[in-house]
């Protein structure tokens, strides 16, 4: 099996240094793309490669590249951001890419920069990733050294300027026009779209934002060709997927596999099943912003057009377990807690709906529960559904609400009929 | 006022953006560095040298989890309260904390040592439960483990 991405991560976690990096390979997609590749060919070999992001929405990389002005006439600076903020609660994946590999992440920036003919491009980390943080800084230091950044890369004719910003914590800094935001010094409150940042980003000047496992694909890809990357999978969307399993599993962890791997081997084979005694109920398959899925459909395969047939949705693929001696609510409970607790609050049905969830669900927790109560739970799901918010934030916050309120109805029910919860 | 080092910091920082207010919060981190957290002052000083208004750089003072408009103690413990860890055993850890601190989420123990807060997700939800303190990550929290990572400051 093919593991791209992880293939020269150690086993005792220390990154590549950058001689380590070119002797396994590295750089030389970028050698090959300055040389015979013109941008839009870049571009070409990514669209053909069926690469979606792997941030969570799972939009068509090249596509997204192909909005970009591009040529004499487009303005400049251009720019590229790597959304490097993780903040998805139970997601793990980008941080151990930049902690294992922070030179492949490097070169597939420059080679997304190279492609949209970008002037700048800046890494977007969360605070807390203090490791990947000091890695990414030595490697971008032995980057420019090696002429892999800066002018004339390589002793081509182009110029790119690397940058990593630190953040300041908000989990809303992930989202894309906030992050934008963000790093113009403001808060992480999002911008109305049209213009996209394609075309209008930081400030005002076309910016691509793509996610770190995005990014770290495209060396690959510039390398060994977009069929070459189409087969690494088991399904229409193209290359590997980095899975992660967290909650009371044997062996918790992230792999690389083919997409499309199914939940019931990811749980199995390499999570390694449930901890003695205990009974899997559901899992949450890709971050906290997605709706659970039951056993009965663990046999999908976890793409982005499969784990929609299921009713749930890919995500970042990293996957949250419930067991049958965790209470559901109070799961959901702490989800919503999150989500409030982030909210920007720019807009009403999000910065005053979270808040009067999380009460709900408390007080179901509490044994304050009444009749109607999953009623008012279902009028919110309908009026934080997408459309009726500025940004995905509040819609992502009712997918695991909805999902748990299918699935676990009666969990509910007993909470408001016994007046406890009883797990308690 | 910015002392000299605060100043030249912040200076350099102001070099890697386009324009001068993009280096606010990373000016707000390097008074939070030098002082313990940022206080109204502080807030002023950063304004004036980037030509923003304090409501400006307050704006973004008070939207940034990891910016401490408050005092903290010498040592932060930022707890995750996250799913993954709440499934594993967050609930616990917490409390095993506050007895330990005699001190509730948002509080500083009274001997100054450490504040405690909540945060999101720290990713690494394959050691969950999980905390940082300081600059650590600390993974698997039972009581003993707690116990040995809190020995380690003073
Ligand atoms: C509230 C919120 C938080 C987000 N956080 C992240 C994040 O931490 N990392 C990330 O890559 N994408 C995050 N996203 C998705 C981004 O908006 C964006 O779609 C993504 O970075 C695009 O990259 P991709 O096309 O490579 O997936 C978030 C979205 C929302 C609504
Ligand atoms: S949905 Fe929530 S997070 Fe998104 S813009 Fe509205 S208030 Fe802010
Ligand atoms: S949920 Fe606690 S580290 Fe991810």
């Amino acid at each position: 099996m093919e593991q791209p991405l992880t293939r020269n991560i150690r086993a005792d976690g220390e990154p590549l240094s950058l001689q380590e990096y070119e002797k396994a390979g590295g750089y030389q997609a970028l050698r090959k793309a300055l040389k015979s590749m013109q941008p839009r060919d870049v571009q070409k070999a990514v669209t053909d490669s069926n690469l979606r992001g792997r941030g969570g929405a799972g939009f068509p990389t090249g596509k997204k590249w192909s909005f970009v002005p591009m040529g004499d006439q487009a303005p400049h600076p251009k720019y590229v951001v790597v959304n490097a903020d993780e903040m998805e609660p139970g997601t793990f994946k980008d941080r151990i890419l930049m902690e294992g590999d922070p030179h492949q992440l490097i070169e597939g920036a420059i080679l997304g920069a190279y492609a949209i003919e970008a002037d700048v491009a800046y890494i977007f980390l969360r605070s807390e990733y203090k490791r990947s943080a000091e890695r990414l800084a030595r490697a971008i230091a032995e980057a420019y050294k090696g002429r892999y950044l800066g002018k004339s890369i390589l002793g081509s004719s182009y110029n790119l300027e690397l940058r990593l910003h630190i953040s300041a914590g908000r989990y809303m800094c992930g989202e894309e026009t906030g992050l934008l935001n963000s790093i113009e010094g403001k808060r992480a409150i999002p911008r109305n779209k049209p213009p996209y940042p394609q075309t209008s980003g930081l400030w005002g000047k076309p910016t691509v934002v793509n996610n770190v496992e995005t990014f770290s694909c495209v060396p690959h890809i510039v390398n060994n060709g977009p069929d070459w990357f189409k087969k690494l999978s088991h399904t229409e969307d193209g290359g590997t997927k980095i899975y992660g399993v967290s909650g009371k599993v044997k062996r918790p962890g992230a792999w690389e596999l083919p997409m499309g791997t199914t939940m019931r081997e990811i749980l199995e084979d390499y999570a390694g099943g449930m901890r003695d005694g205990l009974k899997l109920r559901g899992v949450i398959p890709g971050g906290a912003s997605t709706e659970f899925v039951t056993p009965e459909d663990f046999d999908v395969k976890m793409d982005f057009d499969e784990m929609q047939k299921a009713g749930s949705r890919l995500g970042t693929g990293t996957m949250i377990v419930l067991d049958d001696h965790t209470c559901p609510v109070g799961m959901v409970l702490s989800l919503e807690v999150f989500f409030s607790r982030e909210s920007c609050g720019w807009c009403t049905p999000c910065r005053e709906g979270l808040p009067w969830v999380v009460d709900i669900l408390q007080g179901l927790e509490d044994g304050r529960g009444q009749p109607g109560d999953l009623e008012l739970l279902d009028m919110h799901i309908k009026h934080l559904a997408p459309g009726n918010t500025y940004c995905a934030l509040a819609p992502g916050a009712m997918e695991p609400l909805a999902g748990a309120l299918r699935h676990f109805q009666g969990d509910f029910e007993q909470h408001i009929r016994e007046k406890r919860c009883p797990w308690k | 006022m910015l002392t000299k080092e605060e100043r030249r910091e912040i200076e350099a920082e102001t070099r890697r953006y386009e324009q001068k207010q993009a280096a606010s919060v990373e000016a707000l981190k390097i008074v939070q560095r030098h002082r313990g957290w940022v206080s109204d002052e502080g807030v002023r000083d950063v304004a004036e040298l980037l030509g923003m208004t304090t409501a400006e750089v307050d704006d973004v003072a008070t939207f940034y989890s990891l910016i401490y408009r408050r005092p903290v103690g010498r040592h932060v413990i930022l707890l995750c309260d996250s799913v993954s860890c709440y499934v594993v055993g967050y609930e616990q850890a917490r409390d095993h904390l506050r007895r330990r601190l005699g001190v509730d989420l948002g509080g500083t123990s009274a001997d100054g040592r450490f504040t405690l807060l909540p945060v999101a997700c720290l990713g690494h939800c394959e050691l969950a439960p999980a905390m940082m303190i300081d600059d650590d990550v600390y993974g698997d929290l039972g009581p003993d483990s707690i116990d040995a990572a809190l020995a380690k400051y003073e």
